[in-house]
């Protein structure tokens, strides 16, 4: 207690108001513990969204590159047959490929470099002049031409029986449904993680309630209503959300930088034109950052949300 | 302002605590409710804050029956209440500041518009130097004398007080008696609980008696 000189009225006036009295409290009690364990699994969540996000997002670049290199670009392989002149068979074909309308340019790999190609496969040192090795013919198409296979395929066999024209269409649709069920699953997990934050955010704004169901009563008979309660709740749930998404993004986008430099790294090794082709540059772009980022916003929406709902639930049953 | 009809309320399955209550509080009015320890003050004051509804009977409030309130209009009325809780139901985490400020806050209001007051109402019941502090190292003393300034700082048209000397000495006693009288005065209509024979002697008021669950009223 006070001295009791205090019991006797003050003149107001003399003293001067403290500047900063309100320390910004929020209204319902902060439990530290599982604020921060919340935060933490917001943050795990996020980095898992954000990834599978990212992973989306690579593979549809990815594909979207196969399908540009892939889709103007025909071959034409001659199979060796002892009963013909593989050399003249190449020539006839190169020259009926060159008549065909929408071809940029053709060009017949030369048999060296074919057997280059094999090197790998059958070793060096090995004579392939006497091997029946096939040869191929690399039509280049004209961006935006699409020349009418369906006439000049079997016209070819027709000429060169030993020529199978690949217009790479077979694998043009492999990549994409590939990279569909890829963009497709990264959509799926992103969605169940969502689904994930929410039910925590929906459980620990529950926990809080309950934690504070004095304080709610006490506030309701002061007059506030249950908008001005929810808000109050909702304000630290997006904050915690914010935050946990923050960290999370920020992870993620770490991750996904560094494994983007391993990438580049390896790009020296003599793997890296398999890694480049399927993963292309390993970059994902401002679209992938961009979409690393909205996952981040969105859990924090969605804590704030739900935190919301939630408290509105409650409140109406305390009613 | 508040009417009660033939009142009844038990809890649960338990015995009925108030039984046929009638009575009502007119505007400005002052008045004691007195009865002996768990003779039903604090429920009958949780029925007028409508934190408990009337197993029978009509509990009607500012003119209207409070069995079909909305929730906004519930809200309104509670506005136009301050109450003293027997317990004093400050919030932990908050300042005496911070507590006393609940009521402007939960309107919505600017800080700086209601600081001054508070700070006022804070000096004038003793509180200017404890108001950084928040209840748990308050004493009993100080404890009502923020939840006095909570009840008081909305300037409500009706007071609740449960058992607000509970625990202050006999001259602060008188001095918030004083404090409530003064409220009267500018227009509260004032209903304090207590069984503190020689409070009631300071001032003298009529009386609501409660006793086996009934109610009667020495004017
Ligand atoms: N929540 C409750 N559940 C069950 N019984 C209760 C509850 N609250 C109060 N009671 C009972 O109702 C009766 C009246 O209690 P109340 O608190 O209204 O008394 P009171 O007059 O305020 O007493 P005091 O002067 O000690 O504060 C008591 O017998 C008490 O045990
Ligand atoms: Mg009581």
């Amino acid at each position: 207690m006070p001295e009791t000189a205090e019991y006797e009225p003050e003149p107001a006036r003399e003293k001067p108001l403290p500047v900063n009295l309100r320390r910004d409290q929020p209204l319902v009690p902060v439990d530290t513990v599982a604020g921060r364990a919340l935060m933490a699994v917001i943050a795990i969540l996020t980095f898992l969204a954000a990834l599978s996000a990212g992973a989306a997002v690579l593979a549809a670049r990815a594909s979207e590159q196969w399908r540009g290199a892939v889709s103007d670009e025909m071959t034409i392989q001659i199979r060796p047959d002892s009963h013909r002149g593989i050399e003249e068979d190449v020539a006839r074909a190169v020259a009926m490929a060159q008549a065909l309308d929408g071809i940029e340019s053709v060009r017949a790999v030369p048999k060296a470099e074919s057997d280059k190609l094999l090197e790998p496969w059958l070793g060096t040192g090995l004579d392939l002049v006497e091997l029946p090795v096939p040869r191929l013919i690399v039509l280049k198409l004209r961006p935006g031409a699409t020349p009418d296979i369906a006439r000049f395929g079997p016209a070819l066999r027709k000429e060169v029986p030993t020529a199978i024209l690949d217009d790479h269409r077979l694998w043009v649709r492999r990549l994409s449904a590939m990279a569909s069920t890829i963009i497709f699953s990264g959509f799926v997990v992103v969605l169940l993680v969502l689904t994930a934050a929410a039910l925590a955010v929906a459980f620990a704004t529950r926990g809080a309630m309950a934690g504070s169901r004095e304080s709610v009563e006490v506030l309701h008979f002061v007059g506030a209503d249950d908008d001005f309660i929810a808000r109050e709740f909702q304000s630290r749930f997006i904050r915690l959300g914010l935050r946990g998404g923050a960290a999370g993004g920020v992870a993620a986008i770490v991750a996904i930088a560094f494994l983007g430099f391993l990438a580049s790294f390896w790009s020296t090794a003599p793997e890296a034109e398999q890694l480049q082709a399927l993963f292309g540059a390993f970059e994902i772009g401002w679209a992938g950052y961009a979409a690393v980022l909205l996952v981040a916003i969105v859990v924090a929406a969605i804590a704030g949300l739900v935190s919301r709902i939630t408290v509105r639930h409650y409140l109406k049953m305390l009613a | 302002m508040v009417r009660f009809e033939n009142v009844g309320l038990r809890y649960g399955m338990g015995p009925e605590v108030l039984k046929d209550i009638n009575f009502s509080i007119e505007p400005r009015s002052f008045q004691y409710l007195t009865g002996p320890s768990g003779a039903g003050k604090t429920t009958l004051m949780r029925l007028i804050l409508m934190a408990l509804k009337p197993t029978r009977g009509l509990v009607n409030l500012f003119g209207q029956d409070v069995s079909r309130l909305d929730a906004p209009t519930l809200t309104a009325f509670r506005r136009r209440m301050g109450v003293v809780f027997q317990d004093f139901r400050l919030l932990d985490h908050l300042t005496v500041y911070e507590n006393v400020a609940l009521p402007l806050r939960v309107l919505g209001k600017e800080e700086a518009s209601y600081r001054a007051e508070v700070v006022e109402l804070l000096r004038w019941v003793g509180l200017g130097e404890r108001m950084h502090a928040v209840p748990a190292v308050l004493s009993g003393g100080e404890k009502q004398r923020a939840a006095i300034a909570r009840a008081l700082i909305g300037r409500p048209e009706l007071l609740l007080a449960d058992e607000p000397t509970g625990n202050v000495d006999p001259g602060l006693g008188r001095r918030l008696l004083r404090l409530f009288m003064e409220l009267q005065q500018l227009g509260t209509a004032v209903i304090i609980a207590t069984h503190d024979l020689n409070l009631m002697d300071i001032y003298d008021a009529p009386r609501l008696v409660l006793a086996d669950g009934h109610l009667h009223v020495d004017a």
